[in-house]
């Protein structure tokens, strides 16, 4: 195994492209543990990295956080802004606070971990190919659109630690269009905010290992207790048939 | 943070535009350093081709007076537009707008300011109409018949600032790290359908009224048509000059609340008033049959300023970003929290507020 090597970047006042090009030059000179420190609004972080690479962001970074990311393990101590996670391959990251809109659209594997809420059209697009299965698992409350489009894939909404005490668990159009993949939630859904033609159902054994899983994993990564989250009922919502929509503009 | 030097050999970055407000609820002036920092950091958001600011507490030596900005192509418009304001108002001060010469800004157009009243019996073909009628006619009638001539700012107490050019150069160009207000908003343009000119530049103003816009109006026509109905007619080419006109037409004209406005823009669906109690499925479907045509489709997040309140409002499935903050007696709205750490790092709360549900912010009076 490779030695590491740890570095820490200030990103204070640098403009996101140099900023990007600079934390490229130390993985090509051998480093791979980086802690960004002053991190404010700088975009593209992560963006299409590869590899066995660890970052501890300090601050709230820029839009299209870990795009394309391939393989790195991040974790960011404050808030994230939009399109964190876009098209990401592999890796995992873990969001200290809360994350804006479009968090892992088209995510095509690794997992993401948000503490707290996030914004609207989550996991939109989100697909799975054999093992690469990706995962998103928000610990409070979701906007509208959670999973929009969804081809593949695992979102788990826990809805606890919000700071929207009024909302509800998740905004409407909850899952519309899936078409592949699995949302679950725990606790109820309120029906009106499901997506055309979708029902909960209660999650069954199957289910509730993965749940667990995912469970134990976010609540290891964040400092929580596990059995606090696994103690109460969890439901699923999956696309209502194979082909959901293969009669909408040609009947075959 | 602001670009480095010839940035413009970087690749481009597609984008939207940026916007960022913060209102002091105790009127606490803030320094325009605040606003310019925050637009800065948010530099991406737009392309160069418009920004600006309002600001609000900034004349308090003419808080009497309607105070007008405009911005002239040449001479030949300053004279025809003085030539109507002295038709119409007494002119008690006027100046050019103080201005520093940058190299950001090119070309900038005549920008003027005259803190003005209307004449004691009005000019013959507007009488007896109510004071701020009045003031929202010779506006019309400034942007319509004088050729190269715009009024951007006509209210009290406040003023609007903008162009062609980043925000912080914009504000470089208007020197407006040399002012304080209690309310700023301020505006990083991408111009996507319409031109990138100085009048197309946010914010849209009349009298009081100001908004900043992140996002695109496609109801642009028939919310133009119906505003011209109520002689609100629309010269900038820009579609957010209907947002302007609209919250005079509807709140102070029609008398709705701020709140009663939101919901005219960002409408329930219907499903969602289907599910309402009685009286709100019925206050909300008759909102929606009398202001069809005032109905704002498409994506926005908007922040719509008085002089003494921040609104802000996203359109209601929530195309474009907005964030709201909040620190002691200051709140911050803006497209990314990243601007808003950037001048003021520590805050006691953040969040995204609901799609369609407008955050509204008094000063304490």
């Amino acid at each position: 195994m490779s030695e590491r090597k740890s570095v820490t970047l200030d990103a204070k006042g640098i403009y996101y492209k140099q900023f990007n090009e600079t934390i490229r030059e130390k993985i090509r000179e051998g480093y791979t543990d980086f802690v960004l420190q002053n991190v404010n609004g700088q975009r593209y972080i992560g963006t299409g990295l590869e590899g066995d690479l660890k970052f501890e962001i300090h601050g709230v970074p820029g839009q299209d956080m870990a795009a394309f990311m391939r393989g790195p393990t991040m974790r960011v101590h404050g808030n994230v802004q939009d399109g964190l996670a876009n098209t990401m391959d592999a890796g995992t990251i873990v969001v200290e606070g809360l994350a804006g809109d479009v968090l892992g659209y088209a995510m095509r594997g690794g997992t993401v971990h948000v503490a707290g809420d996030v914004g609207y059209r989550v996991g939109i697009h989100m697909k799975a190919y054999e093992d690469n299965v990706p995962k998103i698992v928000i610990g409070g409350k979701a906007g509208d659109f959670l999973g929009e489009y969804m081809a593949g894939g695992i979102i788990l909404l826990l809805g606890m630690f919000s700071g929207k005490p009024d909302a509800p668990i998740a905004g409407r159009s909850l899952g519309t269009g899936m078409h592949g993949g699995v949302i679950y939630v725990r606790g109820e859904v309120p029906e009106s905010v499901l997506g055309p033609n979708l029902h909960t159902q209660p999650a069954d054994a199957e289910d509730l290992a993965v749940i667990r899983g995912l469970v134990e994993e976010y609540a290891s990564a964040l400092d929580l207790n596990a059995e606090d989250i696994l103690g109460e009922n969890f439901v699923t919502i999956r696309p209502f048939s194979h082909r959901p929509y293969g009669n909408l503009y040609v009947a075959t | 943070m602001k670009a480095p030097e010839r940035y413009y050999d970087f690749q481009k970055d597609i984008s939207g535009c940026g916007v960022f407000g913060v209102i002091n609820r105790k009127r606490g002036l803030i320094p325009g350093d605040m606003p310019i920092k925050a637009m800065a950091c948010m530099h991406d958001r737009g392309n160069g081709l418009g920004g600006g600011f309002a600001a609000y507490g900034i004349y308090p030596e003419h808080a009497d007076k309607y105070a007008f900005h405009i911005m002239c192509d040449d001479k030949r418009a300053v004279e025809g537009s003085e030539r109507l304001l002295r038709q119409y108002f007494d002119i008690h001060e006027f100046e050019p707008i103080p201005t520093r010469k940058t190299l950001a800004i090119p070309d900038p157009p005549i920008v003027n300011r005259y803190f003005v009243t209307p004449r004691d019996g009005g000019a013959e073909d507007m009488l007896d109409m109510p004071e701020d009628d009045y003031v929202v006619a010779v506006v019309m009638k400034l942007n319509t018949t004088v050729p190269g001539a715009f009024v951007f700012s006509s209210g009290k107490d406040m003023g609007a600032f903008k162009g062609v050019g980043y925000p912080e150069d914009i504000a470089d160009f208007f020197r407006l790290d040399e002012y304080k207000a209690y309310i700023w908003t301020g505006h990083n343009r991408f111009p996507t359908n319409t031109p990138g000119w100085w009048g197309g530049a946010h914010p849209f103003t009349i009298l009081n009224w100001s908004i900043v816009h992140n996002g695109e109006i496609s109801s642009y026509g028939i919310n133009r048509r119906y505003l011209c109905e109520h002689d609100y007619l629309c010269t900038l080419m820009t579609d957010t000059e209907v947002v302007a006109y609209e919250l005079d037409l509807l709140i102070r004209k029609h008398g709705l609340s701020w709140d009663m406005a939101a919901k005219v823009f960002a409408p329930p669906f219907w499903d969602e008033i289907e599910r309402m109690p009685e009286d709100e499925r019925e206050l909300y479907t008759a909102l929606r049959y009398t202001y069809g045509s005032g109905m704002l489709n498409g994506p926005f997040a908007i922040l719509v300023a008085d002089n003494t309140r921040l609104m802000g409002l996203n359109d209601r499935i929530k195309l474009r970003p907005l964030l709201v903050a909040e620190k002691d007696d200051m709140i911050f709205m803006s497209s990314e929290e990243s601007s808003v750490r950037e001048v003021c790092p520590d805050l006691d709360r953040v969040w995204m507020p609901k799609a369609g549900e407008p955050v509204i912010v008094d000063v304490e009076d």
